[in-house]
C-alpha cells in the first residue's frame, strides 16, 4: 500500500451523513475517499445485513458511492493531525498502517449508545439496543429468543420490531420516559406523518401490553448469562424471564476524532455553523456527531457538507449553529433520563467494564482523572468510551483530553506516525 | 515559635512531598500537606515508577542506593494498590564496549552495596526471550523494583495521617519565613518543605529547574511478555546530556500484564502535547531491542515533565534566604526512586539529626553551571 | 457441508458457522462467552459496533481483536484471551 494517499475530500464515517457527503462531494470531484472501521459502508442504521444486504431504498446510494468514491473499509483511524490546512489521518487496516492526506476533511463519525450501569448488566446476553440491531445484522440468531428491550429513545421500538420480524419473542419494551413525555412525543409525531407512520409500523409488530412506559430495568439476573430481569416503575417490581436483555439510554456523539484535531466540541457534539464548518478551516462535520437529531438531519447535513466542501472550503465556523433542530430538542425533552435510572448502580455494580471497577471503588469527591489514576476507571481498551459517558452523568465529571491512539492499535502501526 | 512538637508544612503531595510528610510525621513532627490538585496528580502520575540504582555520579548512586534500602523497609506498609514488584533491572549491552562498561558499573554498584551480576548472551536470552538476537549481555540488578506511583504516594500520605498529619486542598501563592499563603489564607509552621515537582507556576522563590518532557505508551494486557524492567545502556547518555532531545529503550512489565514503554527526553517548556515524531522514534527504538513488541496493542500514550537541574542532582536542603524553608525538588527522572532518601535527609535536617548520606551535593544553595 | 457453512476453531473446538456472520455473533449463537473479565467473569458483546471492546479475543494469532468487527473465515483460529 502506498505510504500516503492524497484525496481532494476525505469523509470519515460511512453512515447516512458520510454517504450523503461522499455522494454530493463526488459530483464535483473524482478524488473522494470515504473511510470506515467496518468492512462495509452503512454505519449503524443502514448496516449491511448478512443475509438481506442493504436496506432496499438505500442501495442506489451505496452503489453510487461505491462507483464514484474510494471506500477504505476495515480501517480504524488511529491518529489525525492538521497543519496549515493539510489534514492527515493515520489508519490501521489488517495490522498495517498507512496515511491519508487531504485539504478537506468531513467528519461523519456518528454516535454510540449511552449505557448506564445497573446490577447484572455485565452478564452475557445483555447487549445494547443499537447493539442488538448491529449483532442481528451481523448474524446473531434471535429466533425463539425471549428478548426484553429497555432504556429510552425511539430506537427501542424500532429494534423491537426488527427483532420480531426475525423471529424473536419480544416480551417487553420498557421505556423509562413518562406517559406525559410520550404523549407529548405522540403529538409531535402527528405533525411529522412519515415519522409517525414509521413509529406506528414498529408498534404494530409488537403484541398488546408489550410496551411499558414509565418503567425501567433495575437489575439483570443470571448465572453465566442473563436469565431474567426485574423491571420497576418506582413503586411495583415485576420479574420478566428472558434470554437477551437490550439496554440503551439514547445516543452520545463520537467526538474523539474532532477533539484530537482541535475542533471545538460543545455539550451536544462537534460545533458547526449552518454550513457544517467546524472551527478548523477545511474540516467539516455532519450527522449525529454534531448532535443527536436523527437520520433525516444526518442526510441533509451530509449533503450540505459535501456541497460546501467542494464549492467553498475556505473559512471556518465563527459561531456554531445558533440553535439545534427542533427534532433534536424534541428528542432531548421526551427522553430525558430520570434520576432513578442514573442511580441504578449499587456499590458492587461494575461501572468500568474493561477494568472491573465497581461504583464503590470510586469516591464521589474525585475528578474523572483521579478516578482513573486511583481506581483505573477508564484505563482500559475502550479508552473510557463506555464508562466515561455514564460516569459523567452519575458524578457530573467533564471529559479528558484526547491523545493518540484514538483506538487501540499495534506498536508497529503507531510507528508509521511521523 | 514552637510549643510541643515541631510543625511543618509540606507543599505538594506528589511522591516526594508524601515521602517527606511520612518521614517527618515518623519523627513526631506535626505535618500539614497542602496540595492544589490531588495526591500524586503531577509528575508522579506520569512516570514509570521504576525504583532504580543509578550511577551518573557518586552522589546519585549514594542517594538511589539508600533510597532502595528505604523502599524495601517500607514495602510491608505500602499496601497492594501500590503494586510494588521486585522485578529487577536489566541494563542491556548492544556491543562488547557497552558490556565492558557494564562490568565496571557492576564494580561501582558493589562498592555502594548494590548487588549486580553480569549476564552473558545465553543467560540474557533465558531471562528475556523476547529480546533480539546478538545482544552480548546485560547487567542484572536484582534489587531494583517497580511500583505504581500515585497510589504509593497515597500510601505514604496515609502513613503520615496515621501519625496525625493532615492534608489540605489549596494552592500556595507565597512563601515567607515560617509561613505560606494560599491566597488570603495564612498558614504558619516551624518548617516549610517545598516539594512542588515540575510545577509550572510562578511561586517564589523560583527554583533553577527546567522541565524535561518524556513520552510513555502502555499496552493492553500481554502477560508474560517481559519479566524485568529492561533499559538500554544508552539510557544513561540520554539522561546525562541535557541539551538535545533523545529517546532510549526502556520497558517495564506491570502487574496487570500491560507493558509500559519509554523513554524520551526533550526541552520544550510545558507543552504536554504528544509529539508523534518523538513517539515514533521511541517506539522504533523499543522494537529494535524487542521485535515482538511491534505486535502488542497500545491503548494509551501520555507525556510528563521531569523537573531537572543543570548538574543532574536534586535540590534537597535549606533555602538560605528564607528561614525555615527547605527544598525537596529537581529529581529529574529519579523522583520516585529517591523520594525516600530525600525525605530522610529533610527529616534529619528538621530534627537536627545527622543524615545517613552526605547532603552537601544536594544543597539548594550550591552553584551550578548556568 | 454447503459452501455457506464452514468450520472455525474456538479454543481448539470446532464450531460450524455460516458465511458472513461476525465472530461475535457466531460465538453468541453457540452460547459461548467471548472473554473473561479482569475479575474472571464471563463476558460477551455489548455494543456490537466496535466501541466497548468487550468482545476482544485472539484471531489467527493476533490478540485483542474486536470479534464484532470481523467476519468468520474458513479455518479461522479463535482463542479467547484470559
Amino acid at each position: 500500500m502506498a505510504d500516503a494517499s492524497r484525496f481532494d475530500v476525505v469523509v470519515v464515517g460511512a453512515g447516512p451523513a458520510g454517504l450523503t457527503a461522499a455522494f454530493s462531494a463526488a459530483r464535483r470531484t473524482s478524488s473522494v475517499a470515504i473511510v470506515d472501521q467496518a468492512e462495509h459502508v452503512g454505519g449503524q442504521i443502514w448496516r449491511r445485513d448478512v443475509s438481506e444486504g442493504y436496506p432496499r431504498n438505500k442501495r442506489w446510494l451505496v452503489d453510487a458511492v461505491g462507483e464514484r468514491a474510494t471506500f477504505i473499509g476495515g480501517a480504524t483511524v488511529v491518529d489525525a493531525t492538521t497543519t496549515g490546512g493539510r489534514h492527515e489521518l493515520l489508519l490501521e487496516k489488517a495490522g498495517r498502517s498507512f496515511r491519508v492526506q487531504t485539504g478537506t476533511l468531513i467528519l461523519a463519525t456518528g454516535a454510540r449508545e449511552l449505557f448506564l450501569p445497573f446490577h447484572g448488566w455485565t452478564l452475557p446476553g445483555v447487549v445494547g439496543v443499537g447493539g442488538l440491531q448491529a449483532l442481528m445484522k451481523s448474524g446473531l440468531d434471535v429466533r425463539g429468543k425471549r428478548i426484553v428491550i429497555s432504556g429510552t429513545g425511539p430506537l427501542l421500538v424500532a429494534v423491537a420490531a426488527t427483532a420480531v420480524k426475525r423471529g424473536a419473542d419480544v416480551t417487553a419494551v420498557v421505556e423509562q420516559a413518562s406517559w406525559g413525555s410520550m404523549m407529548g412525543f405522540g403529538l409531535q409525531l402527528a405533525a411529522r406523518p412519515l415519522t409517525a407512520l414509521e413509529a406506528l409500523t414498529h408498534l404494530q409488530q409488537l403484541g398488546a401490553g408489550v410496551l411499558k412506559i414509565g418503567w425501567w430495568v433495575t437489575e439483570a439476573v443470571g448465572t453465566n448469562s442473563v436469565e431474567r430481569v426485574v423491571v420497576s416503575d418506582g413503586e411495583s417490581r415485576v420479574s420478566v424471564d428472558c434470554d437477551i436483555l437490550c439496554t440503551g439510554f439514547g445516543l452520545v456523539p463520537n467526538t474523539e476524532l474532532a477533539r484530537r484535531l482541535g475542533c471545538a466540541v460543545g455539550p451536544r457534539g462537534v460545533e458547526v455553523d449552518g454550513r457544517q464548518r467546524t472551527t478548523i478551516p477545511g474540516i467539516f462535520a455532519a450527522g449525529e456527531a454534531t448532535g443527536i437529531a436523527g437520520v433525516d438531519s444526518a442526510m441533509k447535513e451530509g449533503t450540505m457538507a459535501g456541497i460546501i466542501a467542494t464549492t467553498d472550503s475556505s473559512g471556518h465556523a465563527v459561531s456554531h449553529r445558533p440553535r439545534s433542530s427542533s427534532w433534536e430538542r424534541i428528542l432531548e425533552r421526551t427522553f430525558t433520563l430520570r434520576p432513578e435510572v442514573v442511580a441504578l448502580a449499587r456499590p458492587d455494580t461494575i461501572v468500568c467494564r474493561c477494568e472491573d471497577v465497581r461504583l464503590g471503588d470510586i469516591d464521589p469527591a474525585w475528578s474523572a482523572r483521579q478516578a482513573k489514576l486511583y481506581a483505573r476507571a477508564g484505563m482500559g481498551a475502550c479508552q473510557g468510551r463506555v464508562c466515561g459517558a455514564a460516569l459523567q452523568r452519575i458524578f457530573g465529571w467533564s471529559t479528558d483530553s484526547v491523545r493518540p491512539p484514538l483506538q487501540p492499535t499495534t506498536v508497529s502501526s503507531l510507528l508509521g506516525a511521523s | 515559635m514552637t510549643r510541643g512538637s515541631p510543625t511543618a508544612i509540606v507543599i505538594g503531595a506528589g511522591i516526594v512531598g508524601a515521602a517527606c510528610a511520612a518521614a517527618l510525621a515518623e519523627k513526631g513532627v506535626r505535618v500539614t500537606v497542602i496540595e492544589k490538585n490531588f495526591a500524586g496528580s503531577g509528575t508522579t502520575a506520569a512516570g514509570m515508577g521504576h525504583l532504580v540504582a543509578m550511577d551518573d555520579s557518586p552522589a546519585q548512586l549514594a542517594l538511589t542506593a539508600r533510597s532502595l534500602e528505604l523502599w524495601r523497609e517500607l514495602a510491608p506498609v505500602l499496601g497492594r494498590d501500590a503494586e510494588l514488584e521486585t522485578t529487577g533491572t536489566l541494563w542491556i549491552a548492544e556491543d562488547e564496549l557497552q558490556l565492558a562498561a557494564l562490568r565496571e558499573k557492576r564494580e561501582t554498584y558493589a562498592q555502594a552495596g548494590v548487588a549486580a551480576e553480569v549476564l552473558d548472551a545465553r543467560q540474557l536470552r533465558e531471562a528475556e526471550p523476547n529480546l533480539r538476537d546478538g545482544l552480548p549481555g546485560a547487567l542484572w540488578v536484582a534489587g531494583d523494583a517497580v511500583l505504581y506511583p500515585p497510589l504509593a504516594a497515597v500510601a505514604l500520605l496515609d502513613n503520615a495521617r496515621r501519625l496525625r498529619a493532615r492534608m489540605i486542598h489549596g494552592e500556595v501563592t507565597a512563601i515567607e519565613a515560617h509561613t505560606v499563603w494560599c491566597g488570603r489564607e495564612r498558614f504558619t509552621a516551624d518548617f516549610v518543605v517545598r516539594a512542588t515537582g515540575a510545577d509550572a507556576g510562578q511561586l517564589a522563590p523560583l527554583l533553577p529547574l527546567v522541565p524535561r518532557k518524556g513520552h510513555l505508551a502502555i499496552t493492553d494486557r500481554h502477560p508474560g511478555f517481559c519479566r524485568h524492567q529492561i533499559v538500554e545502556t544508552g539510557y544513561l547518555t540520554s539522561a546525562h546530556v541535557m541539551t538535545s532531545e533523545s529517546v532510549a529503550f526502556n520497558v517495564q512489565p506491570r502487574r496487570t500484564g500491560q507493558v509500559l514503554i519509554g523513554s524520551s527526553r526533550e526541552l520544550v517548556g510545558h507543552d504536554a502535547r504528544i509529539n508523534r515524531e518523538i513517539l515514533s522514534r521511541m517506539l522504533a527504538r523499543a522494537v529494535e531491542f524487542m521485535p515482538p513488541l511491534a505486535s502488542l496493542s497500545v491503548i494509551r500514550t501520555w507525556t510528563g515533565f521531569r523537573p531537572a537541574t543543570a548538574d543532574k542532582l536534586p535540590l534537597i536542603g535549606w533555602w538560605p534566604e528564607i528561614p525555615g524553608l527547605l527544598i525537596a525538588a529537581g529529581h529529574e527522572g529519579l523522583g520516585i526512586t529517591t523520594s525516600t532518601a530525600t525525605a530522610e535527609i529533610i527529616a534529619a535536617l528538621v530534627t537536627g539529626d545527622s543524615p545517613r548520606i552526605d547532603p552537601a551535593p544536594f544543597a539548594p544553595s550550591r552553584r551550578m553551571a548556568a | 457441508m454447503s459452501a455457506d457453512l464452514f468450520q472455525i476453531t474456538v479454543d481448539g473446538v470446532a464450531v460450524v458457522v455460516p458465511r458472513g456472520v461476525s465472530v461475535a455473533a457466531a460465538l453468541m449463537n453457540a452460547g459461548l462467552p467471548l472473554r473473561e473479565s479482569v475479575r474472571g467473569e464471563p463476558r460477551a458483546a455489548l455494543c456490537g459496533m466496535g466501541i466497548c471492546h468487550e468482545c476482544r479475543l485472539t484471531i489467527d494469532g493476533r490478540a485483542h481483536r474486536r470479534a464484532c468487527m470481523h467476519a468468520v473465515a474458513p479455518g479461522m483460529v479463535v482463542s479467547r484471551d484470559g
